[in-house]
């Protein structure tokens, strides 16, 4: 705790078989150069995995880094594991190789963010502290 | 130069920490090592080239990474690619097939035929290369974590087909060490890992001894974060641990060598790569007939596939990726590489267009063709500043290697994760260079054309890949003959867990229509899983 308000701690994942973890590391260091809690997972993570992590360290931002265009298929289960855990609140965001026309798809799935390749650190790192309870 | 005239240009530094004069001459070479070293094509120390007459004799094999859906679609991409020219192939697998997972296995579902073509049983190679002559089209597996068993299934499917198994080539690539670092398609923990490459390397040198069964990639290391000095280096340590590891195994250094090959990156500065592969092919000869007391110069070649460099490629301006391309194509070529392959323009979205796939072939073809890069061996032999670069990148590579095995070595410090470390913070200082703007992106981060339309078309994914595979599997589990299956699985878990090569148990469950999730799932009791370990 600091300041009154809970530090943010962020669960960034690699969901499903693809092994390009460049990107989620860049996004870890980034987070804890900004002053985040992170717990990277490592690869090769199935959805409840993720979603038992996220409840064991009680964190408020799951991240998941996709770059196999398997992203749809592993976020609707992510969302059904989320619902049953009762992690509605947690702050939900993914990045990878994500196409433009998936973004709407993964939001009406109840993504808060998608960061496709390319997005600056700053703006991850703002929109978490922004948005993150 | 007089302080003045210094003061009025910045200093250089190319991306391995030289700095680049503004003008080279004789001495510089001189100091920095002299000509000593440069020889001639095909010679001891292979510094221009393998082969004496290197492209002007053939050239180099055009083979584009490809492999989607189910073995029939990847099929049909396998004959056009060879209907435009292409001269080998080089085959992208699922990631269940990767890790060593079948169609049907909860944790496939989504992947199945994605980002490569889907295998679960030997019917599935069969399909992938019917009509294809593999005496003509020479085949790369690109395939690590469960390479023993796709190695296997080429085998197996090769001899049904009446093909001499003793003289096929082809290459896997097989590289287990370089998964741990970057790429991540490891099953098994480490040192059971290297294992199995030796029981594929040792399978080889006795049954088929043309064949490739290593391709040692520095390329998914530099791909990770790694400059072009340290991509060298971890690939010719990574290289030393198979070699020390078959030897220890009672193999002479001959008896292999030959067969080893590499997997470089390309993008980057166009001279500090040129220079990085002359460096590369003399320290590696040296390395082989210095350390390793090879008397074979074939077993001294640095044999390569290079062009592709995904990690140059962006996904703002894609076309620009064409541009790319044809200059990393250019680079290998002026390197002296056996097999080019380059990343299309489109990939950085998608698996790529049959027009991207085209692209990059006539991209190749339109070097061989119209720009002469075929007509002299080495060309950029003699120039100062090449010359100059190689001795200095080969003194880097040096001690770089030396740097590492000071501190334990290779396999150590892959296993406790330290370059996965070390080399994920230098990706990450990289890009913050790029949006401090330090280091220049055309389309990145200077030269933006704001809010340009997607001119890529995806690649489209079907569904129902999965469910057809499944089928297709359980119909097989259904028609072969299972007690002959569960003998010769039981033969692979008995060899594996009693320390023999599995390699001949294994080729016998495949060939009895085994899958390979069933076949890996034998070695992991034998092996166990791998612990990937995180640190940061």
């Amino acid at each position: 705790m600091t300041g009154g308000k809970r530090d943010i701690r962020v669960l960034l994942a690699k969901p499903g078989l693809d092994g390009h973890d460049v990107g989620a590391k860049i996004v870890v260091r980034a987070l804890m150069e900004a002053g985040f809690d992170v717990i990277y997972t490592g690869l090769r993570k199935s959805p409840d995995q993720i979603v038992r992590s996220a409840c064991d360290e009680d964190v408020n931002v799951i991240g998941l880094s996709i770059l196999s265009g398997s992203h749809i298929p592993i976020c609707r289960r992510i969302k059904a594991l989320m619902e049953e855990h009762g992690l509605e609140d947690v702050l939900w965001i993914v990045g990878g190789n994500i196409p433009k026309q998936d973004h709407e798809e993964l939001k009406k799935l109840g993504a808060d963010a998608v960061f496709s390749v390319g997005t600056p650190l700053q703006s991850v790192v703002d929109f978490i502290r922004e948005n993150a309870s | 130069m007089s302080s003045k005239n210094k003061a009025d240009v910045k200093p250089v530094f190319n991306e391995s920490d030289i700095e680049i004069k503004p003008i080279y001459a004789a001495q510089d070479v001189e100091k920095s090592g002299g000509t000593s070293g440069i020889g001639s094509p095909g010679e001891f120390p292979f510094t221009r080239g393998i082969h004496r007459l290197m492209y002007r004799k053939r050239p180099w094999t055009m083979r584009q990474y490809a492999g989607f859906g189910k073995p029939e679609e990847t099929n049909e991409r396998f004959r056009y690619l060879i209907a435009n020219g292409q001269t080998g192939l080089n085959v992208a697998f699922d990631l269940p097939t990767q890790v060593g997972l079948d169609s049907d296995d909860p944790a496939a579902q989504g992947e199945v035929g994605r980002v490569g073509m889907a295998v679960d049983t030997l019917k599935d190679f069969e399909i992938a290369f019917e009509g294809i002559d593999l005496d003509e089209i020479t085949v790369s597996l690109t395939i690590n974590g469960a390479a023993a068993v796709l190695i296997g299934m080429y085998f197996a499917m090769a001899r049904k087909r009446g093909y001499d198994v003793g003289k096929l080539r082809g290459t896997a690539q097989n590289d287990i060490l370089k998964e741990f670092i970057g790429r991540g398609t490891w099953i098994f923990p480490v040192e059971p890992s290297i294992k199995l490459v030796g029981d594929t390397i040792l399978y080889c040198a006795e049954n088929a001894p043309l064949y490739s069964p290593v391709s040692v990639c520095g390329y998914h290391i530099r791909e990770s974060g790694a400059n072009p000095v340290q991509e060298m280096a971890y690939a010719f340590c990574i290289a030393k641990a198979y070699i020390d590891h078959v030897l220890d195994r009672g193999l002479g250094i001959d008896e292999f060598a030959s067969r080893l090959s590499f997997n470089f990156d390309i993008h980057g500065n166009l001279f500090e790569q040129v220079a990085k592969f002359r460096a590369g092919r003399r320290l590696w000869a040296k390395i082989v007939k210095g350390e390793y007391k090879s008397s074979n110069p074939r077993s001294m070649w640095l044999r390569m596939i290079a062009g592709g460099g995904g990690g140059g490629l962006t996904i703002e301006q894609p076309e620009n990726n064409i541009v790319r391309g044809a200059y990393y194509a250019l680079i290998s070529a002026l390197s002296g590489t056996q097999t080019m392959a380059l990343c299309s323009y489109d990939e950085a979205y998608t698996i790529p267009s049959e027009k991207a796939a085209r692209i990059s072939l006539r991209t190749m073809q339109i070097l061989i063709e119209e720009m002469g890069l075929c007509d002299t061996v080495d060309p950029l032999a003699g120039s100062y500043y090449v010359e100059t670069l190689t001795n200095q990148m080969e003194e880097k590579i040096r001690a770089v290697m030396d740097e590492l095995d000071a501190q334990g070595g290779i396999v150590q410090a892959v296993a406790q994760g330290h370059i996965q470390s070390e080399i994920s913070r230098q990706a990450f200082e990289n890009l913050r260079k790029l949006e401090r703007g330090e280091i220049h992106k055309v389309g990145v981060n200077c030269y933006r054309t704001e809010e340009e339309e997607q001119q890529v078309e995806f690649h489209p994914f079907r569904e129902q890949v999965c469910a057809e595979q499944i089928k297709r599997l359980e119909g097989i589990r259904a028609k072969r003959d299972n007690t002959e299956v569960k003998r010769a699985l039981d033969s692979v878990l008995a060899d594996a867990k009693g320390g023999r090569n599995v390699m001949p148990a294994v080729i016998d469950a495949v060939e009895s229509y085994a899958s390979v999730g069933e076949v890996t799932r034998c070695l992991v009791d034998a092996y166990g899983r791998y612990d990937e370990p995180v640190r940061f």
